[in-house]
């Protein structure tokens, strides 16, 4: 079974997302390995971008942190082949198509597979753009994670049936941050997921407390929470390491209830 | 060639939210455009609000002062609402109300686009957000007080360079979130498809007039047409009709900023690498690792650093060539204009008269050569003494 696979086989999976250099790729190592021992079941990790259009502020900031802290891809690849030897944690990238590109597309995904990625997610790039990435990484091994989104509807079926690895599943409209109330109808968007495939869907966007997580947790396989931490990584920078470990651990501890 | 791509460029690479919005104005846009009583709607609007067609003037003096080819200026600053942007804006406003959307948003960079969409939304009835960098708001402050004036409402966008790229974040992300009753009016030829051919399609308005006018004045093709390019709007629209003729030399004027080689400007082609950003495949200016520069330009309407796609591929084949414009070239063709003609241009089309300014002594007396004033330049009179050192109460 793949790392991926595994994530999902035994109860319902947190998925905690951090931006990799914020405030520095030393932290981001300590918070790889802290939030595993909380009991995380995959980590996100961001490649800062200049322009992340689908984040909201709070990862905007995050991503202008760590490009200020001189971050850059190959150190992240570095980063994660050294955290790669610690732990046997699946690790997904998320980042935006130009920094992929601009590394060259092939060898991106092969120095990710390398140093011990199991996932890309790619949020500017739709179903209809993804052939030429997905071969790439089908070749590699590694999973082209597709996103469905509150305004997918029809969309669906097409998407979930070529699927890799989970499917991500944005729980709201706008872009990400800490929602107060989630009011799309998301156990609908995934039973028509699964009428289609048998792929784990993990629920993001929007969810910050273990009561949101808990509740979403009923629709889908697993909840990703990416702005609640990293607001944790704004207030506490350096210092953030335990305080990231015990918001974690409560999360993840909401999920086994 | 596959939809929306030109060559290797365009595309649609957009959050999956954003989707279904956007096959929704390509279906719309594919439906209204073939059905003639949208473009009757259209074309009356244009030339009975918008004022065209525009006039395309002889400049006389300009031409003796340089002693080369013959130069016609096309007069898209004489629009109303000051320039080429209401083409467009006319365009698509008028598709968003057939649509049943009942609010618009945009992005506006020196502010020209912002205006234009407010003035549209206000005809039609239609409630207005602009997002516009914080940076532009102040180097534009007349403009922020036109589109208020007008009835809509302005967004000082903060974050990144606080210039145009961030304006067309903060838009796209505002569309994400709403879109169910809005409409994106995206200002330029870029952006994912459809919007680089809706809005090349509204603005080719500009070159078939150009056609047929200096037919009518010279009864030949001129022999190059000049325009400044930021997405490149206003070039693609006089450009496009002049594709097949490759007698005409297409020549899009980008902005160089404090210099071509300097780390402060704008010049895409010159600069830039192809990548992927703003929902298309094309050049932009960046880093090694792909992060967007943060580019600079004295013009507001030029400072961002992509172009679009139809221009990646014009550039790549040959058929038309992009050369960088100074700000200090700018700024003295600015002037150069408002004395040599009484014709105040936009800074932005100022860097297409400062080329000519090069280009003309080079060619034959019975050559031509066409420059499209894309907008007038009230917008900046303020700037340009700033620039100077002139102190002025604004």
């Amino acid at each position: 079974m793949s790392r991926i696979a595994e994530v999902f086989s035994s109860g319902k999976a947190f998925i905690p997302f951090v931006t990799a250099g914020d405030p520095n790729l030393l932290i981001t190592e300590q918070l790889i390995l802290a939030m595993e021992q909380a009991g995380a079941d995959l980590i996100e990790l961001g490649i800062p971008f200049s322009d992340p259009v689908a984040e909201g502020i709070v990862i905007q900031k995050a991503d202008a942190r760590a490009l200020a802290s001189n971050t850059t891809t190959d150190k992240i690849f570095d980063m994660v082949a050294k955290v790669r030897k610690k732990t046997n944690i699946p690790l997904a990238f998320m980042t935006y198509m130009n920094p992929i590109f601009a590394y060259g597309s092939e060898l991106f995904i092969s120095k990710a597979a390398e140093c011990g990625i199991d996932a890309v997610i790619v949020p500017d790039l739709p179903f209809e753009e993804k052939g030429e990435l997905d071969s790439i990484c089908k070749s590699y091994e590694v999973d082209l994670i597709s996103l469905i989104a509150p305004t997918s509807r029809e969309r669906i079926s097409t998407i979930a049936g070529d699927a890799d690895g989970f499917i991500y599943c944005v729980s709201s409209l706008g872009v990400t941050g800490v929602r107060s109330e989630i009011t799309t109808d998301i156990g609908e968007m995934i039973s028509y997921v699964k009428e289609v495939k048998d792929i784990p869907c993990a629920i993001g966007f929007g969810i910050s407390t273990p009561e949101q997580a808990k509740n979403m947790s009923q629709y889908g396989d697993g909840v990703i929470v990416g702005s609640a931490i990293v607001k944790i990584v704004e207030q506490y920078g350096q210092d953030s390491i335990k305080p990231v470990y015990e918001y974690v651990k409560q999360m993840k501890a909401a999920l086994e209830k | 060639m596959a939809k929306g791509k030109y060559g290797e460029y365009g595309g649609q690479f957009i959050p999956e939210t954003l989707m279904n919005a956007v096959l929704e104005v390509e279906n719309a846009y594919e439906h209204y455009k073939n059905d003639p009583d949208f473009m009757k709607e259209l074309d009356d609007l244009l030339a009975n609000y918008a004022g065209r067609p525009s006039l395309l003037y002889y400049a006389d003096k300009m031409t003796k002062d340089l002693g080369g080819a013959k130069i016609y200026l096309k007069r898209e600053d004489l629009n109303h609402t000051g320039s080429h942007k209401i083409n467009n804006v006319m365009g698509q406003v008028l598709l968003a109300k057939k649509m049943g959307k009942t609010r618009v948003i945009a992005e506006t960079g020196a502010g020209q686009h912002g205006v234009a969409t407010a003035t549209v939304a206000a005809l039609m009835g239609l409630e207005c957000e602009i997002y516009m960098g914080k940076e532009d708001t102040d180097r534009q402050a007349l403009n922020v007080f036109r589109m208020e004036l007008l009835g809509a409402k302005v967004h000082a966008v903060t974050s990144g360079t606080q210039t145009l790229k961030d304006a067309v974040n903060e838009t796209m992300r505002e569309w994400t979130s709403r879109m169910e009753d809005t409409y994106y009016v995206l200002g330029s030829v870029m952006g994912p498809h459809p919007f680089p051919m809706i809005v090349r399609d509204f603005q080719k308005i500009i070159g078939k007039e150009i056609k047929s006018q200096i037919l009518e004045e010279e009864g030949k093709l001129p022999d190059a047409i000049i325009a400044c390019v930021g997405g490149g709007s206003n070039a693609m629209g006089a450009f496009y009709e002049f594709i097949s003729d490759t007698t005409v030399r297409l020549i899009g004027c980008e902005a160089a900023g404090l210099g071509v080689d300097h780390p402060k400007n704008a010049a895409t082609m010159a600069n830039g690498r192809v990548g992927i950003f703003h929902g298309m495949k094309s050049y932009f200016c960046q880093d090694e690792y792909g992060q967007i520069a943060p580019v600079y330009s004295i013009s507001a309407g030029l400072d961002y650093p992509g172009i679009g796609p139809e221009h990646a591929m014009l550039s790549d084949t040959g058929r038309a060539d992009y050369v960088p414009v100074t700000d200090e070239e700018a700024v003295d063709a600015f002037e150069y204009l408002s004395r040599m003609e009484g014709i105040i241009p936009a800074i932005e089309s100022a860097h297409a008269v400062a080329y000519v300014r090069k280009l003309a002594p080079t060619m034959e007396k019975d050559k031509i050569i066409v420059i499209n004033i894309s907008g007038r330049g009230d917008k900046d009179v303020a700037a340009i003494a700033r620039y100077k050192g002139v102190k002025i109460y604004e």
